[in-house]
């Protein structure tokens, strides 16, 4: 196994780790407080604005609001494969592999406007 | 039932599915937006959001355990997330725009498709010709097998590019990792062996459904209550599954399990066309 796929690796397992242990955290406070509640899936409402985007899950992610730990796991989730290809990135340029550097930036730039521009 | 009972029941249903679609090797995203609407009344788009997200995980750590075996060819694989990555932005849009009874019946189609994948034999499709574009790509590449390395060429790129544009979109759209249209744009259409299609595809999986992830988190799609049974449970049924994957046959619960994703088929179609789905 060469030094490339051991990163990318240890980055995938790492990843999805970490989300792991934040969901689980974040899913047992939030059984704690609304466990005993209803569910309310049936009707399609969106999530509220602080749970959309980057900036407010961070921010309820540090107020410990449960939903705001468990998106904080999702979105790292989400994070996992962007790093990844970040990883490729810089591995390409060490081996000074032009033509897959711009592959693999091409790829980073479509992820990066999903998880970012969009609105 | 309460929250606590219904997540309990959801992360029951989500270990099973990950668990069997690791075994059957046909995934388990298929059968959970099926799962969550048909059986638990969740809304379609609230399913789907949490479905993309069982998926990032599954491929995430399936294929880091892959890339120790050195069967996944990084540079097909990263080629062609152009085309999956481009198609699961316009999948992800679409779904913005369509009506959730249109998604339904699409998702019904693409589960039938999957059931008559898991009735067919894996077969080998090669070609020992050189393709003068996968050459300039670099692509050609060798996997490990029991007499030694293996040596194979990579061909009909811009073929196997369209189709993976089709994969991501269908992905986008439904919340699933399509990775049985993986298979067949890398096996079929480009003749890269089964081994190298398959866990190639596992690792692109993540990559597209990160690309309409975001899109469905800013767009509220996203629910954390929801998609955390979700995840944690395909997490746990597909790694508890992954340890079992060498040992038993699977041949009887490939069949047991197309079955009975043809029966979501025909209900999620059925359910579509009728208007349950709104």
């Amino acid at each position: 196994m060469n030094d490339m796929e051991k990163w990318i690796g240890g980055t995938l397992r790492g990843g999805v780790a970490v989300a792991g242990l934040l969901v689980l955290a974040g899913g047992a406070m939030y059984l704690t407080v609304h466990g005993a509640a209803g569910p309310a899936y049936g009707a399609f409402k969106g999530e509220p604005e602080r749970l959309k985007d980057i900036g407010g899950i961070v921010h309820a992610a540090r107020a410990l609001h449960p939903r705001g730990i468990i998106q904080l796991g999702l979105l790292c989730l989400i994070a996992t494969p962007i790093m990844r290809v970040i990883l490729s990135i810089v591995i390409y340029a060490r081996q000074k592999d032009k033509l897959y550097m711009i592959i693999t930036g091409i790829v980073l730039c479509l992820l990066l406007y999903s998880l970012v521009i969009v609105r | 039932m309460n929250t606590l009972e219904f997540t309990l029941l959801i992360g029951l249903g989500s270990v099973l599915a990950g668990l069997v679609g690791v075994l059957t090797g046909l995934g388990g995203g298929v059968v959970i937006v099926p799962m969550l609407t048909l059986v638990f009344g969740v809304d379609i788009r609230y399913a789907i959001g949490a479905s993309l997200v069982s998926v990032i995980a599954t491929s995430s750590s399936a294929a880091a355990t892959y890339i120790k075996e050195g069967y996944s060819n990084l540079r097909v694989g990263m080629f062609l997330e152009i085309a999956t990555t481009l198609g699961a932005l316009s999948g992800a849009f679409l779904a913005l725009i369509i009506s959730p009874r249109l998604i339904a019946v699409v998702f019904g189609l693409a589960l039938l498709h999957s059931a008559y994948t898991s009735w067919q034999e894996p077969k080998e499709f090669r070609d020992n010709k050189h393709d003068p574009l996968s050459r300039r790509l670099r692509m050609d590449s060798s996997y490990p097998d029991s007499g030694g390395l293996q040596y194979y060429h990579v061909h009909n790129i811009p073929g196997g590019f369209l189709l993976m544009m089709v994969a991501g979109a269908l992905s986008g759209l439904l919340g699933i990792g399509s990775g049985a249209l993986k298979v067949i744009a890398m096996d079929r259409i480009m003749k890269i062996p089964f081994k190298v299609s398959t866990t190639t595809s596992n690792f692109m999986i993540g990559v597209t459904a990160a690309a309409s992830a975001g899109i469905y988190l800013n767009r509220g799609y996203i629910d954390p209550g929801l998609a955390m049974p979700v995840m944690l449970g395909v997490l746990i049924g597909a790694s508890t599954g992954s340890h079992f994957l060498m040992k038993s046959k699977t041949k009887s619960l490939r069949t047991l399990f197309g079955t009975v994703i043809l029966v979501l088929a025909v209900e999620m179609i059925f359910n579509g066309i009728k208007g349950n789905f709104r």
